[in-house]
């Protein structure tokens, strides 16, 4: 890729609104934090080059800045999108998952979570936000999520997640309140699993 | 403990209105203009910028005015407009050795290359007041001769020559960082702290509070031998790489004054005699800040040097954690604040304690009593 | 060999402007762009926007680097009906600044007009900075001290 055409990618496909925007997301992350499992629009307008998705896209513009290492994972990575993220947000993209804020990845390449950076003792939120792209967030197999913010139990049915997702939720658990919150991207739907829901595989009605 | 008590709107909305009209003052004379702050009270701007860890001359002349004159409150409130801010990044060191400089003169080698160049300095001056700035006088501008264009070299340079100072870097100099290790801005203090972040914490620091714990170190408490080996006040260029340029850009220049002390040193089990350094660094011109940070920077290394640690100045915890004046009047001005729920639960306890010592003492007159 | 060297020529040519800019006051930028007619339209990319950079020092003046405090910055990305794109990046607060600097970049850059920048705009630019730092250094230079010994006694 030239060196131009390298630049215009750069500095398209931001924010219409930068203000708005920004709010907006932001918002959206909260409220679908604070409701773990519950889906929601991510009101943005971004353009991100290939191949990161517009959901993840709007995401890192809203949050990332020169203080928030970035992770990119297979799938999500490119030289267009290092110079469109260092352009729109000024984060710098680390080699290391776990010394990543945030981390961008294809559910088909997730890294393991315990490589991740999972905070400490002291500060269980200097650890890693991990943005997974999925192919879609309802038709997949269905999990079970319990935990502060769902009254009882919520079923959530994203598409695409490793197979062990589950098994490695519940043994990062154990390290609460260390530990990566989730949220799972869709195009520009997205909801989130935040380190203190507890998610399992509904076993009984897959068995039935 | 808190409780929330409505009321006292109309109350705050007038004192606001108050203190307009007294920032205002006499409307027979000509409001102050920002401009002027910047031109003819510039080291007032500097002090806020300094202390308000925030470069922005226009600004700090704007919190001056606003808080009419109280730096504390214009720091404060250059502070508050910084949090507004996204950042975009972090500029290269600036290069002090490349100085545009106004001033530079050295306590310790009368002819140094570049010479004494005492610039606007009060030293000298007779401290007498002048009657003529009462008015309006025209001032003549500030004769000039040729420059010969030497460079002014660092005094440190000059004793390393002899290798008779220690060097910046004690290690391998392509073993140097290139980053911070820390950021206060972003990151809770913790101790023991790296020089970096103390420098950057003595950088905003307040400048009375450094000067009087320089001050304590020269009356002996926690004696460093120092001289001024160089000041130096001028513009420094500050530059930042560019993403999207691939290369750095200059951003302009700022003012900056800059002490290095030199410091006698006995040596250690490890170290040789040598002299030591202590290193100021602050925005705007502020030689007094500047060396008292030197002072107490040196003081701060008491540990790494293998010093005993007696004197208040040598305290990272202590020094450190009381500098910021933003925080320390923050804390002690709340205690204005409505504590009346506290209050009463402490009157009460005083009176149940004052009921039980009356009666005990009423108990052992009457065993007295009794007795006899 | 030859294409790397022509953009670290074009990086340079186009870093001093920036410099310059960068250095000089908003009204006299404006003064030298007038000199050049209608400027071309050009789309806000981003900004012109103000924040901070954080300003690094070194300790002992040439050791490692420490936060010495931020500075306010104003920058602006702007992009021309070509799709040339022109950055800009300066001290203070003034956005017409940084988005007139931002302008003149991506003319700059464009090349048709280069030429005509360089004349009007970055050299009358660069002599005035040249000319303040000069004043500086001379009055400086007016209260170097120059020691003399006074004779004491003779042979």
């Amino acid at each position: 890729m030239t060196e131009a055409v390298l630049s215009t990618l750069a500095v398209s496909g931001g924010f219409n609104d930068p203000v708005f925007e920004a709010q907006g997301v932001f918002r959206a992350l909260m409220d679908a934090t604070a409701r773990p499992g519950t889906l929601h629009d991510l009101p943005a307008s971004v353009a991100p080059p290939a191949p990161l998705g517009p959901g993840s896209g709007a995401i890192a513009v809203s949050m990332c800045d020169p203080d928030t290492p970035v992770w990119l994972g297979d799938g999500a990575d490119s030289e267009g999108v290092r110079a469109w993220l260092s352009f729109q947000c000024g984060a710098p993209v680390v080699q290391e998952p776990d010394k990543s804020t945030f981390a961008f990845v294809r559910a088909g390449a997730m890294p393991a979570l315990n490589a991740l950076a999972l905070g400490t003792q002291e500060y269980p939120d200097r650890s890693t936000t991990l943005v997974v792209e999925v192919e879609a967030l309802e038709g997949g197999p269905r999990l079970i999520l319990e935990g502060p913010g769902i009254d009882g139990q919520r079923t959530v049915k994203p598409m695409g997640l490793p197979e062990d997702f589950a098994a490695q939720r519940s043994a990062s658990r154990a390290l609460f309140p260390r530990g990566v919150d989730i949220v799972l991207v869709a195009g520009l739907r997205m909801m989130a699993l935040p380190r203190s829901t507890v998610v399992s595989h509904d076993n009984e009605t897959e068995a039935g | 403990m808190y409780v929330a008590v409505k009321g006292g709107e109309a109350a705050i909305a007038n004192a606001h209105k108050m203190l307009a009209d007294r920032r205002r003052g006499d409307r027979s004379l000509p409001s102050i203009t920002v401009e002027q702050l910047v031109e003819q009270l510039a080291l007032a701007v500097d002090r806020v910028m300094a202390e308000a860890s925030l470069y922005a001359p226009e600004l700090a002349a704007l919190a001056v005015k606003q808080a009419r004159g109280d730096m504390i409150e214009a720091i404060f409130l250059l502070r508050a407009y910084r949090t507004t801010l996204p950042r975009f990044g972090a500029s290269q060191p600036v290069e002090t050795g490349e100085m545009i400089a106004e001033r530079r003169v050295s306590a310790t080698y009368k002819d140094l290359p570049g010479g004494q160049v005492l610039g606007p300095t009060f030293d000298y001056t007779h401290r007498l007041l002048d009657p003529a700035l009462v008015g309006d006088e025209a001032v003549e501008a500030a004769p000039a001769r040729e420059s010969e264009g030497e460079p002014l070299t660092r005094v440190a340079d000059i004793l390393a020559q002899e290798d008779l100072i220690e060097r910046a870097y004690a290690g391998d100099p392509t073993e140097m960082p290139q980053e911070p290790s820390g950021d206060l801005t972003r990151e809770p203090m913790e101790f023991p702290m790296a020089r970096d972040l103390r420098l950057q914490a003595l950088a905003r620091g307040d400048e009375g509070f450094l000067l009087a714990l320089g001050y304590s170190t020269q009356r002996g408490y926690g004696r460093t031998h120092p001289f001024a080996g160089e000041i130096r006040i001028g513009e420094v260029e500050v530059e930042v790489d560019v993403p999207e340029l691939g290369f750095a850009v200059s951003l302009g220049r700022i003012r900056v004054t800059e002490c290095q002390m030199v410091n006698q040193f006995a040596g250690s089990a490890k170290l040789p005699p040598q002299f030591t350094r202590g290193y100021g660094l602050v925005f705007g011109q502020s030689e007094r800040k500047a060396m008292a940070m030197a002072l107490v920077d040196r003081s701060l290394r008491a540990g790494e040097l293998g010093e005993d640690r007696v004197a208040p100045a040598q305290d990272e915890e202590f020094v450190i954690s009381h500098a910021d004046n933003v925080q320390a009047t923050g804390f002690v001005e709340h205690l204005k604040l409505p504590h009346y729920v506290d209050f009463q639960a402490e009157l009460d306890l005083v009176r149940r304690m004052r009921a039980e010592f009356e009666a005990r003492q009423r108990s052992e007159s009457d065993t007295q009593e009794a007795a006899e | 060999m030859r294409e790397a060297e022509a953009r670290s020529e074009a990086e340079a040519g186009l870093k001093r402007l920036m410099d310059v800019l960068a250095a000089s006051p908003g009204d006299e930028i404006a003064a030298c762009a007038a000199a050049l007619g209608a400027l071309p339209e050009s789309i806000p990319v981003r900004g012109p926007e103000i924040g901070l950079i954080m300003v690094r020092g070194r300790i002992g003046g040439d050791g490692a680097p420490f936060n010495l405090g931020e500075a306010a910055v104003t920058r602006a990305t702007v992009r021309l009906a070509g799709g040339t794109v022109g950055h800009a990046y300066a001290l203070g607060q003034d956005r017409a600044k940084a988005r007139l600097s931002a302008v003149l970049a991506a003319m700059w850059s464009d090349g048709a007009r280069r030429a005509d920048i360089e004349a009007q705009v970055l050299a009358p630019l660069a002599a005035a900075r040249a000319d303040e730092v000069s004043r500086v250094k001379r009055e400086a230079a007016a209260t170097r001290v120059d020691f003399f010994t006074m004779v004491r006694g003779d042979d």
